[in-house]
């Protein structure tokens, strides 16, 4: 006993930090294909495996292979790419337009784009997503118009949410995108509750959420896990595992400890760990998901291994906490150039053809953006009437509010 | 008519409405199979079926969160929190979430949701089942929160939440859920169909959110009240011989300032109670809201008898629960000016 050492307490670090060279050769990845792919009627407790390893369906020369593979047509695999140049388009012009001050702030979601996008298409155009904020993969894929993104990221009078968000706090019901709440985890156990609803009222709707790493400390996590295997929900629940929380790598939400995936495991439900830069692994993954999810058989919970390759916002300066180049170094390449790569292999692409989808992607960007400006941004005072500010509280405004809206004048 | 108490009112409001809507439903600890700790969801399983009255987890988080997508979906859940002094586990879905959704999405989702929870001393429960917390509810902007005090209005206001589009805070007065407590601790305890309030209808009515009711006409003093301090505010009065207003505020937000007003111009003067501790309590903003609409008529100070700024001690439950004596005493103060 008295040789015993002296309790020490340990704080986990990141294996870089700035000044260091990025090394994830220790990194354990699944070959393309390797990984194997259960019935989905799979009990979780015969597929606890799948937690640990990484589905990936494209190999290094771009080759789709495996029992994963989705077999997705090259019109599918086109549009695809597509809609992923068009959200990092966005994502840079957005950026751009904070730093010209037009408006406050922007998160982009360059190097993660074939989570949403992939998902999006192996979704039910009617399937409910609550996303959290670096998720607009998901609007794009599914065709909301891009000049009423901007006009909520500019706050101007064309908002479709009237002024009252943060930028890209988006909501669109018709587009089954759930409003973002800007709180961290609140939608994941909401989403279970959703999708209570829909087998409730035996719809064949399903729902699936996002949180990132380090939101699953949350307690909303907890709850969400819960819910869902308890009720066996039609849900699908997405860790996206960029590997930064702000400045916290995913080793201080627990990540060092046991992969997120396999968070799952306790609570009996499947749990699939994804390459998240394979677009067709993520739409395999999916869809697979939301075939369990539809056959009544439940919840899965689904961790996207990426690379948050931007800083978390524009208010962020990742070089203060990590290398500068890590993102170039992440063995588990660009997912654009991935899919590209694929779609040439297939002799259904080229280097042309890309360069003229990237410039018509900037030119679709740029058209919404004028048309978006001529609106107004923030700061040109082109705000919504300011006697809808007392709007919406309730469904009837209450008599307190009207006299407030009195004292204000409007 | 049939006499109810408060429980039976507010199984009959669930029974009611369940029968009436295929999209309400109703879960929460024990309140399935069971039927609640304190019965009110007692029957509601076996009679509607397992999938519109159930268990949850002890999880007061993810009970309020599921009712919120439930809600955004196009359902109308009523749940069950034990006890409110376990609500705060659920406070950020109610306070972050549930209350802004319809703002925050300019009316593109509503959370159309009923959070039912028992509160209040009197009971013996000790710090952890005996708090007020509506003053924590009234501070957020886009929840209603309802309070009755009789087993007719408990039905009716329950109800009232129910077909609300908004969510709604529904504190039930644990000490009346019985039989209406004057606050003399030390006399027998009065069961509900002794009451007139005790005569229910079976089907469907409402009494509204956001209106106040004169309980008790007077012209010396108003003294307003919610829960189980309109009883003590009524014993108070007859005790005393004073000549007191109660006002039963019923819903604390919207609140009725209206119907307060036109009693303290009349009266002169204004008491206020409420059990939960006194620092920022909803006395404060009642006595605030009288001090603007009433100043010029005011005769006397505006009082306020509430619990201590202390936690709910558990043997010290009649020192510190407000009782008619305290009430009594600020009725005189404010009336002997």
């Amino acid at each position: 006993m008295r040789n015993r050492p002296k309790l020490s307490l340990r704080v986990p670090q990141p294996k870089h930090r700035p000044g260091d060279k990025p090394d994830f050769s220790a990194m354990q990845i699944s070959q393309a294909g390797e990984v194997r792919r259960p019935e989905i009627d799979a009990a979780p407790r015969d597929m606890t495996d799948l937690a640990f390893s990484l589905v990936r369906v494209l190999d290094k020369d771009g080759k789709a292979i495996g029992p994963w593979n989705p077999k997705l047509d090259a019109e599918t695999l086109r549009r695809g790419l597509k809609t992923m140049l068009l959200t990092r388009a966005f994502d840079d012009r957005m950026f751009r337009a904070q730093r010209q001050g037009k408006t406050s702030f922007y998160m982009k979601s360059t190097g993660e784009e074939a989570v949403p996008v992939a998902q999006a298409y192996a979704l039910d155009r009617n399937d409910m997503c609550f996303p959290s904020y670096r998720q607009q993969g998901l609007l794009i894929a599914r065709g909301y118009p891009l000049v009423d993104m901007m006009n909520q990221i500019y706050s101007n009078a064309m908002d479709p949410i009237k002024g009252r968000q943060l930028p890209i706090m988006y909501s669109s019901k018709a587009h089954g995108f759930f409003t973002i709440s800007g709180n961290l985890g609140t939608q994941f156990p909401q989403a279970v509750g959703w999708a209570m609803a829909s087998a409730y009222k035996g719809d064949d709707r399903i729902a699936a959420s996002w949180v990132g790493d380090g939101t699953t400390a949350e307690g909303d996590f907890h709850y969400a896990c819960t819910f869902a295997a308890v009720y066996r929900a039609p849900v699908i629940l997405n860790v996206v595992n960029n590997q930064w929380a702000i400045s916290s790598f995913a080793g201080i939400a627990g990540g060092d400890e046991s992969t997120f995936a396999s968070r799952g495991i306790g609570y009996g439900l499947p749990a699939l760990r994804v390459d998240g830069n394979d677009f067709l692994a993520v739409y395999a993954a999916t869809q697979w998901a939301a075939e369990r999810a539809r056959s009544n058989l439940g919840a899965t919970l689904i961790e996207h291994y990426t690379y948050r390759v931007e800083g978390h916002s524009t208010s962020d300066d990742p070089s203060r906490y990590r290398p500068a180049d890590e993102g170039k170094a992440w063995p588990l390449g660009d997912p654009i150039e991935r899919l590209k790569q694929h779609l040439v292999s297939l002799g259904e692409w080229d280097d042309k053809r890309h360069a003229d989808a990237g410039q018509e992607a900037l030119d679709q960007v740029a058209a919404a953006n004028r048309e978006a400006m001529g609106h107004g941004t923030l700061g040109e005072n082109k705000l919504p009437s300011v006697a809808t500010m007392f709007e919406d509280v309730f469904k009837e405004m209450p008599e307190h509010l009207r006299r407030q809206r009195q004292q204000l004048g409007v | 008519m049939p006499t109810m108490n408060m429980i039976q009112a507010l199984n009959s409001a669930l029974d009611v409405m369940m029968a009436k809507d295929p999209n309400v439903l109703s879960f929460g600890e024990d309140a399935g199979y069971f039927g609640g700790v304190f019965r009110v969801t007692d029957g509601l399983q076996k009679k509607h079926g397992l999938t519109r009255s159930f268990d949850a987890p002890i999880s007061e988080g993810g009970i309020v969160a599921a009712a919120i997508g439930m809600g955004t979906y196009g359902l109308r859940p009523v749940v069950e929190v034990q006890f409110a002094d376990y609500i705060y586990p659920g406070f950020d879905q109610i306070v972050s979430e549930a209350a802004r959704i319809r703002y925050r999405s300019a009316g593109d989702f509503t959370v159309p949701i009923t959070i039912r929870t028992p509160y209040g001393g009197g009971i013996f429960g000790g710090q952890t089942h005996s708090q007020s917390p509506e003053a924590l509810f009234a501070h957020v902007a886009g929840i209603k929160t309802v309070i009755p005090s009789t087993p007719y209005d408990a039905k009716g206001l329950l109800i009232a939440a129910i077909e609300d589009d908004d969510p709604v805070i529904f504190l039930e007065p644990k000490r009346i859920y019985n039989g209406p407590f004057n606050g003399h601790h030390d006399q027998p305890v009065q069961a509900w169909s002794k009451f007139k309030e005790a005569e229910v209808p079976e089907g469907h009515y409402t009494v509204p959110l956001g209106k106040a009711a004169v309980v008790r006409e007077g012209t010396a003093v108003t003294v307003v009240a919610y829960g189980t301090m309109v009883h003590v505010a009524k014993a108070a009065a007859e005790d005393s011989g004073i000549d007191a207003e109660v006002i039963d505020v019923r819903t604390i937000v919207p609140l009725d300032i209206d119907t307060i007003a036109a009693s303290v111009k009349k009266t002169g003067r204004c008491v206020i109670l409420h059990e939960a501790t006194r620092t920022s309590g909803f006395g404060a903003e009642i006595a605030a809201q009288v001090q603007e609409t009433c100043f010029y008529h005011l005769e006397a100070p505006i009082e306020r008898v509430t619990g201590w700024d202390t936690p709910y001690p558990h043997a010290f439950e009649w020192q510190y629960f407000p009782g008619p004596a305290r009430v009594i005493d600020a009725m005189r103060r404010v009336t002997e000016r």
